[in-house]
């Protein structure tokens, strides 16, 4: 075992309780100096509530933390950042309306006087290039005009640059979840770096094979507690997720070759700025994969196709209802003031109606169908949505889309942050659907998702520059494509 | 970019409608006379920027300029180191009601229309009749004549130079612009909400305190309702100056644009048109939604 004053942090019996919900349940839990650790589980395990305890945004019930060796009695944000404690959230925490500059300036109060918004620019400029070489970001931007990746390459590295305050811990909650698998590839590779020269990390991440090959040691987390503890190479993918408590039986599912005979055409779609005849043919039945790095077209062309439903579009044919399911689900999938079954029943009004108003029985009725078939975890639909976990809330749109009297329904990154287990339930469920004839476009930054699909579009700079069928499908193949010179 | 260039576009394009209806206003007599009103005007937009930075919005500045001016008038002509500690009083008013909407979680709407009734109250209290007369030093103020530059222009410019480098340049105005785009972001970096909220309400009073004390200096004498049209002129000013109501996305140098652009075209460029000025509060209003619609299709064409 580690000794203590190697201990960077380290919670003994942490509880904290949300009204009835007991999120965590007597959790010990330590980083040593130079660990990078990783944390599993599924949504609402625990993980999010630990590590704002870790990070001083959230105050234990029970239980006490020290870091390196000091008992913390009135631990705060202020405290943790003063002791080199850092932490990325999973929600986006830049200001939009900053430069990227500025917000870096937010996370040092060093950072003023004379000269500091060169000194700032410098600062996450150097760090941007150290970890994501290629990063095409100016410190000039505006956080808000930056894709969802682009913004989370941001944040990630400004947790690492240094000024005054020491850097010992950084928490990285999915830091992952919006990028490509180059980027993601950058940023572990960091992490590795960091890490070997005296650094640590807390990994938290729903792709196991990351943790797998970057954690020294993997912590697993299930209804408020931990259940497994050890070495990283103690683990393999089918131990983590049996640990979890997870869904093993679905896994191979997907490798089942479905009999797709081509249906009726759905969709038929050239991206804007396609040059060449390559375009996207969806049938009734399919499911498309729309695959590629990160921003590169895929998500304009799903609302371009979304749009073209309503109206009608140059280059797109659209033949039944179209749905979406957001990827950037904070600004673009939730009502935040409205409950669970308001947010699922919100795109199936006319269903819904009775007369002139909406029947409250219909809502119900409808919410309480998908609860229990999508398995949304809550004690009573009328809570607001807020009150769900990310993953939960994420099953809420889904259900939302497969609710409705869509036939098509395109799929924005909807995984971003999602645990395995919940992963696992709607791939199944999106196949059902699509045995049903229901068509399926769907963009995903996380290779293995593909293999669902039936076909697969690959999008550089814009254009479709690759178009695979379900046997021609490797990760290799799609990078090489994305990579490659063509288009 | 055409976005941040829509203020000065919308500026531009008043003044040329003005050349182009009357070209001997375009003159240092005649700029000094059409931008009369143009200083408290951008001063209270100021003060209303500073609000919405964070997110609030401030529906009493119009009352508070008027019980500004009234104080003004009176008390600090006749009893200096009242008028001072009131009016500094009145700051700290500002300050006071922006911790309460922090700490209290209130609207600032509710809270600022309630006080829009105290202040006119005061006011009331302080002048009961119009009357009153500016203070000599003041006067002489507002009355300097620069060489070739008229002086509202001038001190527009200066007014824009001096807010634009303390709140878009300096380090703890990030952290006020901040405290509207993302507060969440800002409370886990260890910044304190409630001093940001207090500090940018301290300013709101600051600039409307400066923005009553020109107007009754270009005036000469108050009235208490002399402000009141200053609530939605000011909020006018910031959304065409390209601020906006949520997010603290403001801009300065476009807030005062936006306040000489609605000070010109309230009056001069109205009559310039031989619109009767019956008709002149409601042609003022469709200019206003001519701009913003414009600003609203070309900030959706760029995205």
């Amino acid at each position: 075992m580690l000794k203590a004053n190697t201990d960077i942090v380290r919670l003994n019996g942490a509880e904290k309780h949300f009204g009835a919900v007991r999120a965590l349940n007597g959790v010990d839990f330590h980083v040593g100096a130079g660990e990078c650790v990783g944390l599993v589980g599924h949504n609402g395990a625990g993980k999010s509530t630990l590590m704002h305890m870790v990070a001083g945004t959230l105050r234990p019930d029970g239980g006490q933390i020290a870091v390196r060796g000091n008992a913390e009695a009135s631990y705060s944000v202020a405290r943790a950042l003063e002791l080199g404690i850092r932490c990325v959230f999973q929600e986006l925490s830049l200001c939009p309306n900053l430069s990227i500059a500025e917000n870096t300036r937010i996370n040092h109060p060093a950072l003023k006087g004379f000269g500091w918004r060169r000194k700032a620019a410098d600062l996450i400029r150097a760090k941007l290039d150290e970890i994501f070489p290629d990063h095409g970001i100016s410190e000039d931007d505006i956080a808000g005009d930056l894709s969802i990746g682009r913004r989370q390459m941001v944040e990630v590295a400004r947790a690492f640059t240094l000024t005054s305050e020491p850097l010992h811990l950084v928490i990285l909650d999915e830091p992952t979840s919006s990028l490509d698998a180059h980027t993601a590839g950058q940023l572990l590779a960091f992490v590795r770096r960091f890490v070997a020269a005296g650094g640590s990390c807390i990994l938290i991440s729903h792709v196991l094979g990351e943790v797998l090959q970057n954690a020294d040691r993997i912590v697993v987390m299930r209804d408020g507690k931990v259940v497994a503890a050890d070495a990283a190479d103690v683990f393999d993918r089918d131990r983590l997720v049996a640990a979890m408590g997870g869904a093993e039986g679905h896994q191979k599912a997907a490798a089942e070759a479905r009999k797709t005979e081509p249906g009726a055409l759905r969709v038929r779609a050239r991206p804007a700025r396609q040059q060449d005849g390559k375009e996207l043919v969806a049938r009734a039945g399919e499911i498309i994969g729309l695959a590629g790095l990160a921003g590169h077209g895929q998500t304009d062309l799903l609302l371009a196709i979304f749009s073209a439903a309503a109206r009608a579009k140059a280059g797109i044919e659209v033949t039944a209802p179209v749905a979406l399911v957001a990827g950037d689900r904070q600004s673009d999938g939730i009502f935040a003031q409205w409950s669970i079954a308001q947010n699922i029943g919100i795109r199936s009004l006319t269903r819904l109606r009775n007369g002139l108003l909406i029947s409250p029985q219909r809502e119900a009725d409808l919410a309480e169908f998908w609860k229990n078939k999508i398995g949304i975890r809550t004690p009573d639909m009328n809570n607001n949505i807020f009150s769900l976990s990310g993953g939960n809330q994420q099953k809420a749109l889904f259900a939302r889309a497969l609710g409705s009297d869509a036939e098509i329904v395109l799929m924005d990154d909807p995984m971003r942050g999602v645990d395995i287990g919940t992963k696992l339930e709607v791939y199944d469920l999106v196949r059902e659907e699509a045995a049903k004839g229901r068509t399926f476009l769907w963009y995903t930054t996380e290779t293995e998702e593909l293999d669902n699909c039936d076909h697969v579009y690959v999008f550089k700079n814009g254009r479709i520059v690759a178009d695979l069928g379900r046997d021609e499908l490797t990760e290799e193949k799609i990078i090489q494509s994305s990579f490659g010179d063509a288009g | 970019m055409l976005r941040g260039l829509l203020p000065a576009l919308s500026l531009a394009l008043v003044l040329i409608a003005i050349a182009w209806l009357n070209p001997r206003a375009i003159s240092y007599f005649g700029f000094n006379l059409m931008l009369n009103l143009a200083i408290p005007i951008a001063l209270a937009t100021i003060a209303q920027m500073f609000v919405i930075a964070g997110n609030e919005l401030d529906l009493s500045i119009g009352t508070f300029v008027g019980f500004v001016g009234c104080v003004t008038a009176t008390w600090l002509r006749d009893a200096p180191l009242i008028g001072i500690v009131v009016l500094l009083g009145s700051i700290a008013v500002y300050a006071l009601l922006g911790a309460l909407i922090h700490l209290r979680n209130l609207p600032s709407i509710v809270v600022t229309l309630g006080m829009s009734f105290v202040w006119q109250g005061l006011a009331i209290l302080v002048l009961p009749k119009p009357g009153g007369k500016a203070p000599d030093w003041l006067l002489s103020i507002l009355s300097f004549k620069p060489p070739y530059i008229p002086f509202p222009i001038l001190a527009a410019l200066i007014i824009a130079a001096i807010v634009h480098f303390g709140l878009m340049r300096t380090s703890y105005g990030v952290i006020l612009r901040g405290s509207g785009g993302n507060a969440a972001a800002l409370r886990r970096a260890g910044w304190s909400l409630l001093r940001t909220k207090i500090v940018l309400f301290a300013l709101t009073g600051l600039f409307g305190v400066l923005s009553g004390m020109a107007l009754i200096g270009i005036t000469t004498s108050a009235d208490a309702n002399i402000g009141n049209g200053y609530t939605l002129l000011s909020i006018a000013g910031v959304i065409l100056g390209g601020g906006e109501f949520v997010g603290g996305r403001v801009s300065p140098i476009g807030a005062v644009l936006g306040a000489l652009t609605l000070a010109l075209a309230a009056s001069p460029l109205l009559t310039f048109m031989h619109i009767p000025p019956d008709w002149q509060v409601a042609a003022n209003g469709a200019i206003l939604i001519i701009v913003l619609a414009a600003r609203v299709l070309i900030s959706r064409r760029e995205r």
